[in-house]
Parts: structure tokens; C-alpha cells; sequence
């Protein structure tokens, strides 16, 4: 098995490692982050997760060092870290494309960081076969980067980073360039590297399906600002706006108007605790089942549509469906037989989830 | 990576200050040139005055400049002609073809471009000796069109790796014969190679001074021109036309560059 | 794809050219070199005479000497102009990358021959230097000691090859991802640290490659002497273009030639073993 890299953590797992305090960023008039805040407590895994433009990488790179923040501070634990410059901080980075020194062997590449440090000969060379143990690379360590694979360089690279006990580890999109099975491979093991070693992860997705299975947290980004932070299934089970709903796995926008407790919208109403006015509801595609399937739901909402095509993917399928009024649902049900014509559906009033705009 | 990096934004005063300096080191004697072009003391003493266009009006009158100007423009043109086609099929060959002694005539093409011109010009000229071929302007074009493949050929061959050989392979699919596939897709596809080739050979043809030094007869390149009057004296008619020669190479970079990032655009 | 018809097509005419036109001239050239010259005309009698002659006289041991040092002397201070130039612009330029980078080549389209001419003027007795000098009362006569020297041929050389050795070294730091600049930096290296352990071993091979432009186009150049050498400043080529001129010894200048040829071939090898092992990609 892999020998863990102990660390002597300076801060207590759950305090706050790192604050970030209304840090914006402008690029020209490019206004990347604005005025976000954010705490990033000690020992978790917290993903950034976002479309590309959303300001995710910025952020990542503004932890690193990389860039300053036009306005706003960054403090990790007690100290102010921005005017800092990046090999000052005590914060390390795997880099989207790995970075690995290709003039250098694989043990040059990970001692890198503690040769920089002024580390004793004796000890580089304990702490390099120790973290390329913990990656399972040892065997590669007179290689040049260029002989590696792709996943083989990834976890040198994750080596490199880690060999120096850094504070935070920041994760720029790691495996975006992985294949997928290698992907699913990966993940799992960076998951299970995390609880092992300790060190608080920040980790950069635009795949929103990663960063559910990863992480402690998921902070989801939107055009520079902090949309939704909370843990997966919180987030999934709870999403606060529209975007989060339908960025998160998927979902059905029902456009509704309430009035005295009931919301309505063309093709069904039913009871919720919203003020009057108009609501948005999201209703997650698997709450919606066959009425003919499902008879002891409770509080129903029935509603007939027509099939309008049936998508399968193995163990579920998804239904397009289209009612009377011309609406356009999806349904995930269990995948059975080629269906087809109109049908009666029904989901559980309490599975309409109301959402911001 | 489309963001500078904090890393590099952190001006560093010192190495500007050097990179000013060389920067200056590299221009000084283009700037003496220009300027004392149009000083009526002629070349030399500080500082400059006496503003005058005079050197430029004797130097539009000196027929004999303008001849070695018309000399060096037929070679330059033989020159690209003769190097381009040359050049273009040795890239195809180098591409497309596998011949016994390739990496040797691949060194041997290269040899005039990382010799000391004086031994190429030699050479020629031993060559030129012993065919009896009387030294003329034809023996200058030679010497240039022979040196210059190595230039098309590594500018040609570039533009073919980076050519989407399937455009090829498509065009041969719907009935085209090569000969046509030729001239329809592979050669429209070096035309920027073809344009950077030629400016490029053009451009080093009209400077050329180490082979052609070797290789002249009664008729002169305008390098071999300005040589001849340097060694008789300065005279700011040089300068002038220095100062010419300067100004259409600028013009050439520019229409080069504008060429060049127009066609990247797509 | 290719028919054997148009493989042939393609590759026989420019075979046949650069037999004729390059392989056959350097090979006469080496020829000569082993034939000797009495009265007025070539013996084509095959010996080692031209040789001996070389490695016996000192004269062109001398002269050979002071070639190898002016081309050093030119390499070297080329070095020290262009690589920094080509590492600010790379690294420190910012948007300005591009224009100043085009300014950096005008220079290469100006004639050699107008450029040494330039210097010619600016070094002369009655040059712009001494009449700067002169101006701001640094000194009260010319000084002749400029023109007409080494150290003038290593000044034009250097003026010369700067831009040519700045082109490769620049393409080769250009060349290396900023992100492995942000890692180093990220894993705890100053950016000095940075510099020396991995921009200056990753921009090797371009170094390595301007240098040896430099070193080989500086030891068989012939016009910067004769522009503003002088007798103190000859180099070997000069020898080589007066045994072809007025010294009429062909044989000798032939063997002097190929001393330069095999000698600059033998530095390309060299280098191109030392840039193959360099090069990391």
C-alpha cells in the first residue's frame, strides 16, 4: 500500500484555512470576479465548479499567486497572503497541462520544490520516494517526462506538489485532459489521496459530475460571482436558483403563477408555501414517474403528455415528453420496453423545489 | 495561456535599461547613416548640420547606380525563379519521396547558407573557370539561385508538413490525376510559403556581396557598385542610398507582415 | 499515393542542379587543393605540398589564431547583447512583444555592406565619433586607433550577428510554456532560481545555435576586414581571397578553404550532437 506523507497541520481540521474577503478581479474592463468571499476550511476537499469565463481559474490563480486582485484581500490563517509572491506562499499547484520539467527526470521534477527550499540531500531524497510512493510512481523516477503517459505525468505532477506539505493544494481541471475511464480511475484515487493525506484540496471542474463525486463542498461559480456553496447532495437536493438547478444534474424549469397557495401553471397546479406572484420551480427528471407506476404518491400531481422521444442509456432511460399545453418535460424512469402515444404521469408536489431566477 | 502573469508584469528596471541599450547599439549606425544622408558636410565630424536633400538629387542623376540597381533587380528576379521551382520540388521530394543519399543532399543544399560565402563564391568560380563560362551576370545569377534553394526548400517544406494532406487525398478520391491535384489544392496551400520563399530570396539576393564578390564580369550588382566606391571613398551618395535601400526593406517587412496576418486570419 | 513517375519528377531536377552547381564546385575546390601552381598555371600533380605549407609557416598560424579569437570575441559579445535583449522581450515585454521583436529584425534587412560602411564612417579620423568626442571636449585630437583594427572588425561583426543570434535564442523562449515558469515559481523558486534552472538550460539549444551561426559566419568573413581591418586586423579569408587575387596561388587558397570548410563542419557536428542532447522535447 502507499506510505502516507505525514503533516503537521498548523491549523485544526474545519477551521478556516484560507478567506477570501470581496476579492474582484478586472482584466482591462474585463470584470472577472467580483467582490467574492469565500472560506476554505482546513483538511476539506472544495471544488470550484463553473462554465469557462465564470472566473474559476482566475481564482484558482489568484490563491496561487499568479495574478493580484484588483481589489478585495486574500488571508490564510491570521495572514494577509496576496502581496505575497508565489514562492512565498505556502501553497502548491498541479497545473491543467502538469507543467513537469521536461529538462529534468521524474525525482528532479518532484525534489524541485524542497531543492528550492535549501532542503539537506538526505532528506529530499526520503521525501521524494515517499511521495512518489504515495502515487505509485517509484519505478518511473529516472524517466523523463516525455517517456510518461498522460495519467503517469498527471500524478507526477501531483507528487511534485504534494512532496512539499503544502497548506492548500490547488488543482487547475487535473484530468480534463484524461480519457474517461482513466478519469473515473483517477478520481477516485485523488479522493482517497485527500483523506489520506490531510491537506485541504481546492479543485478546479467545469464537469459538474466530478465535482459532485469528489467533493466536501461544491462552490459554484457564475460570471465571476459565487452563485451556490454547499455540499453535493445540498446542493443537488436544494438548489437556490435556476442556474444551480440546471447546472447540477438535470432538471425541469416550471414557470408558475401562485395565488392563495396554489401554484399554477398550464398543464397542472399544485399546493406550495410561495407569496403570490409568479414562481420558478425545478423538478428533477427522476421524480417524474408513470401514474400507472406509482399510485400510492403522495400529495399527486397528475398530468397527461404525449412521448416524444425516448433516450436510453443503460440502466434508466429518458423520456421527452410533451403535454397538451405544449410543454416540454423530461422524465428518467427505469428502462423498460419502446414506448410511445400519450400517457399519465405524476411527481410529489414536495418534489417541485421553488428557485430564484 | 491569454493572461499575463503577475511573474512577468513585474517590471525588472535593470534588464529594461540593458534591453534599451542594445536596442541602440543595434540602430546607431542606421541612424548615423540616415541622418548624415541629409548633412551637406558630407560623412563624419559632430555634430550634424546644414540640412540638405542635395546628396539625394546627385544621387538620382548617377546613372551608374542605377544600373547596378537594375542588375541586381534582374538577378534578384532570375534568382527566385530558378531557387523556387528548385526549391518547391526538393520539398516535395524531401516530402513525399525516399531516394538513396537524401539526408546527403539534404546537408549538401544547406552547405551556402552556413559556409562563409567566400568559399561558395570560390567555388563557383573554380566551377565557372573550368566550364569556360565567361563571369557576366548570368554567372551571379547562378551563384545566387544555386545558393538560395536551401531557403525555399526549409520554407516550402514547412508549409507542407503544416498542409492538411488529406485536401490531397480528397481531391485524388473525385477523379482528379496528381498534375491536377497540384495545381488546384497543394499549390494554393504554399502560397503564403511561396510569397515568404520569394521575399525572402529576393531580400538576400540584393544584399548578396560574399559569392557575388567572386563571381562578377563587366556588369554590376549595386552591392558590388556601393564596394567599388567605397574603396575610391565616402561620399554621402552612399548614405543616400543606403537610406533607399532601408526604406523599401521597411516597406517589404510591412507588406510582409500585413500579408502574413491577414492570411491567418481566416 | 505518389507514383514512382512522380516521385522521380520531383526529385531528379533539383538532384541533378545541386550535383552540377554545389556537389561539383566544393569538389573542385577540394581538388585544387591538392594541386600547386607554376608558372602561371595549375599542375594538376596531386600532393600534400599546400598542406605542409600551411601547417609549416607560422604566418598563417598567426593569422589563423587571431581569426579564432575576433570570432570568439564576436560570439561571446553577442551573447552578452542578444540574449538578454531576447529574454526581455520574451519575458518582460508584455503586449509590446511584437512590435519590438519586428524592430529587433529591420536591422537584418539592411545590406551588410551598408552596415559595415556605416561603421566605417562613425569610427574614422574625421568619423562621427571622433567628432562627438571632440565635440563634448573629451579629446582634442582624432583618434585613429578605431578604424583599422581588430577591435573595429569585432565592433562590426558584433553589430552584425547580434540580430542573428537574438533570432534562435528568442524562438527557443519562446518556446518554453509559461506554465512551467509559474510551476517553478509556484514549487518555491525566486525568479532568479527560475531563471538558471529552467529558462537558461530550456533555451539552450537556440543558444547553442545562434552561437554557432555567429562563430562560423565571423571566421570566414573577408569584407569586415577589408572595410575597416586594416593590416592589423586580417583574417583568414583575407588570405584566401589575396591567393586567389593578386598572390595567384590557387592550389594554396583552395587548401586554405578547405581548412575553413572542414573546420566549420566539424564545429556544426559538434554542436548539432550538443543540441540533440539538449533539446528536451
Amino acid at each position: 500500500m502507499t506510505s502516507a506523507v505525514p503533516i503537521a497541520p498548523s491549523v485544526a481540521p474545519g477551521d478556516t484555512l484560507l478567506e477570501l474577503r470581496a476579492v474582484s478581479k478586472r482584466f482591462g474592463s474585463r470584470e472577472v470576479l467580483r467582490t467574492l468571499s469565500l472560506e476554505i476550511a482546513s483538511g476539506e476537499f472544495l471544488t470550484l465548479l463553473g462554465e469557462s469565463g465564470s472566473g474559476k481559474t482566475t481564482l484558482l490563480r489568484l490563491i496561487a499567486g499568479f495574478e493580484q486582485p484588483t481589489d478585495g484581500e486574500i488571508w490564510m490563517h491570521g495572514m494577509r497572503l496576496d502581496p505575497l509572491p508565489p514562492y512565498r506562499r505556502r501553497v502548491n499547484t498541479v497545473f491543467q497541462q502538469y507543467a513537469l520539467f521536461p529538462h529534468l527526470n521524474v525525482s528532479e521534477n518532484v525534489a524541485y520544490g524542497l531543492h528550492a527550499a535549501g532542503a539537506p540531500k538526505s532528506e529530499i531524497a526520503t521525501r521524494v520516494k515517499d511521495s512518489l510512493g504515495m502515487v505509485r510512481m517509484q519505478e518511473f523516477a529516472t524517466a523523463k517526462p516525455a517517456k510518461l503517459s498522460g495519467g503517469q505525468q498527471q500524478r507526477v505532477a501531483l507528487a511534485r506538489a504534494l512532496v512539499n506539505r503544502p497548506e492548500l493544494l490547488l488543482l487547475d481541471e487535473p484530468l480534463s485532459a484524461l480519457d474517461a475511464n482513466l478519469r473515473k480511475e483517477m478520481q477516485s484515487e485523488l479522493k482517497s489521496l485527500q483523506r489520506e493525506v490531510g491537506i485541504t484540496f481546492l479543485f478546479v471542474t467545469h464537469d459538474q459530475e466530478e465535482a459532485m463525486a469528489l467533493s466536501d463542498r461544491v462552490a459554484l461559480l457564475r460570471n465571476g460571482a459565487l452563485e451556490q456553496i454547499g455540499s453535493p447532495r445540498e446542493i443537488y437536493a436544494h438548489p437556490a436558483t435556476a442556474y444551480t438547478a440546471q447546472f447540477i444534474g438535470q432538471t425541469n424549469l416550471l414557470h408558475t403563477t401562485v395565488a392563495a397557495g396554489m401554484a399554477s401553471c398550464e398543464d397542472f397546479s399544485f399546493p406550495c408555501s410561495r407569496p403570490d406572484g409568479s414562481a420558478l420551480f425545478s423538478l428533477r427528471p427522476q421524480s417524474i414517474a408513470f401514474a400507472a407506476d406509482a399510485p400510492q404518491i403522495s400529495s399527486p400531481v397528475r398530468f397527461s403528455a404525449v412521448i416524444r422521444q425516448q433516450i436510453y442509456s443503460g440502466a434508466t432511460e429518458l423520456l421527452e415528453l410533451r403535454t397538451a399545453a405544449g410543454t416540454i418535460l423530461r422524465a428518467r424512469i427505469a428502462s423498460r420496453e419502446l414506448l410511445s402515444g400519450s400517457h399519465e404521469f405524476v411527481f410529489s408536489a414536495p418534489d417541485a423545489v421553488p428557485v430564484r431566477e | 495561456m491569454s493572461t499575463a502573469s503577475a511573474t512577468a508584469a513585474r517590471r525588472s528596471p535593470l534588464l529594461a535599461t540593458y534591453a534599451a541599450i542594445v536596442f541602440a547599439f543595434i540602430y546607431l549606425p542606421i541612424a548615423v547613416l540616415v541622418v548624415y544622408s541629409l548633412n551637406r558636410d558630407g560623412v563624419g565630424g559632430f555634430p550634424p548640420r546644414h540640412f540638405t536633400l542635395d546628396w539625394y538629387r546627385k544621387l538620382f542623376r548617377d546613372s551608374a547606380i542605377w544600373d547596378s540597381v537594375r542588375n541586381s533587380l534582374i538577378v534578384a528576379a532570375g534568382a527566385v525563379a530558378l531557387s523556387l521551382t528548385l526549391g518547391l520540388l526538393a520539398a516535395l521530394a524531401f516530402d513525399r519521396a525516399d531516394f538513396p543519399g537524401k539526408t546527403l543532399f539534404r546537408r549538401l543544399v544547406l552547405l551556402p547558407l552556413i559556409l562563409p560565402g567566400i568559399i561558395t563564391g570560390l567555388s563557383l568560380l573554380l566551377f565557372a573557370v573550368r566550364i569556360r563560362l565567361e563571369l557576366s551576370l548570368i554567372t551571379i545569377f547562378l551563384g545566387h539561385g544555386s545558393a538560395l534553394i536551401s531557403v525555399a526548400t526549409t520554407e516550402l517544406f514547412a508549409g507542407l508538413q503544416k498542409m492538411d494532406r488529406r485536401q490531397e487525398e480528397a481531391s485524388l478520391d473525385l477523379g482528379a490525376t496528381p498534375w491536377r491535384t497540384f495545381w488546384l489544392i497543394t499549390f494554393p496551400n504554399l502560397k503564403l510559403s511561396l510569397i515568404a520563399a520569394a521575399l525572402l530570396i529576393f531580400t538576400l539576393s540584393m544584399d548578396e556581396i560574399a559569392v557575388t564578390f567572386f563571381l562578377y564580369g563587366r556588369e554590376y550588382t549595386l552591392p558590388l557598385e556601393i564596394w567599388g566606391r567605397l574603396r575610391r571613398g565616402i561620399t554621402p551618395e552612399i548614405n543616400a542610398i543606403s537610406t533607399l535601400i532601408l526604406a523599401a526593406s521597411v516597406v517589404l517587412i510591412v507588406v510582409w507582415y500585413h500579408l502574413r496576418t491577414r492570411s491567418e486570419r481566416p | 499515393m505518389y507514383t514512382r513517375t512522380y516521385k522521380v519528377l520531383v526529385s531528379v531536377p533539383p538532384i541533378l542542379w545541386v550535383a552540377l552547381f554545389l556537389f561539383f564546385p566544393y569538389a573542385l575546390m577540394f581538388a585544387h587543393s591538392f594541386w600547386s601552381v607554376s608558372d602561371g598555371s595549375i599542375l594538376h600533380d596531386w600532393n600534400l605540398g599546400n598542406y605542409r605549407t600551411l601547417i609549416h609557416n607560422p604566418l598563417y598560424w598567426q593569422v589563423l589564431l587571431r581569426t579564432a579569437r575576433i570570432a570568439a570575441s564576436v560570439t561571446a559579445l553577442s551573447l552578452l547583447l542578444g540574449y538578454p535583449l531576447a529574454y526581455f522581450l520574451s519575458f518582460h515585454a508584455g503586449p509590446r512583444k511584437e512590435l519590438l521583436y519586428q524592430l529587433v529584425i529591420v536591422p537584418l534587412w539592411v545590406s551588410y555592406l551598408v552596415r559595415g560602411y556605416a561603421w566605417k564612417t562613425i569610427l574614422g579620423s574625421d568619423g562621427v565619433l571622433n567628432g562627438f568626442l571632440q565635440y563634448l571636449h573629451l579629446t582634442r585630437e582624432p583618434v585613429a586607433a578605431f578604424l583599422y583594427s581588430p577591435f573595429a572588425v569585432i565592433l562590426m561583426l558584433t553589430h552584425i550577428y547580434t540580430p542573428f543570434v537574438f533570432l534562435p535564442i528568442y524562438a527557443s523562449l519562446e518556446h518554453i510554456p509559461r506554465p512551467l515558469v509559474e510551476a517553478s515559481q509556484d514549487l518555491g523558486a525566486s525568479p532568479r532560481a527560475t531563471f538558471f534552472r529552467v529558462i537558461l538550460p530550456l533555451s539552450l539549444p537556440g543558444l547553442l545555435a545562434g552561437a554557432t551561426f555567429a562563430f562560423v559566419l565571423s571566421l570566414g568573413d573577408f569584407l569586415a576586414p577589408l572595410l575597416v581591418g586594416g593590416p592589423s586586423g586580417t583574417m583568414i579569408a583575407n588570405l584566401v581571397q589575396s591567393l586567389f587575387g593578386a598572390a595567384y596561388d590557387w592550389p594554396l587558397g583552395a587548401a586554405i578553404s578547405v581548412f575553413i570548410l572542414v573546420f566549420t563542419l566539424g564545429i556544426l557536428a559538434f554542436t548539432q550532437r550538443l543540441e540533440k542532447r539538449w533539446s528536451f522535447e
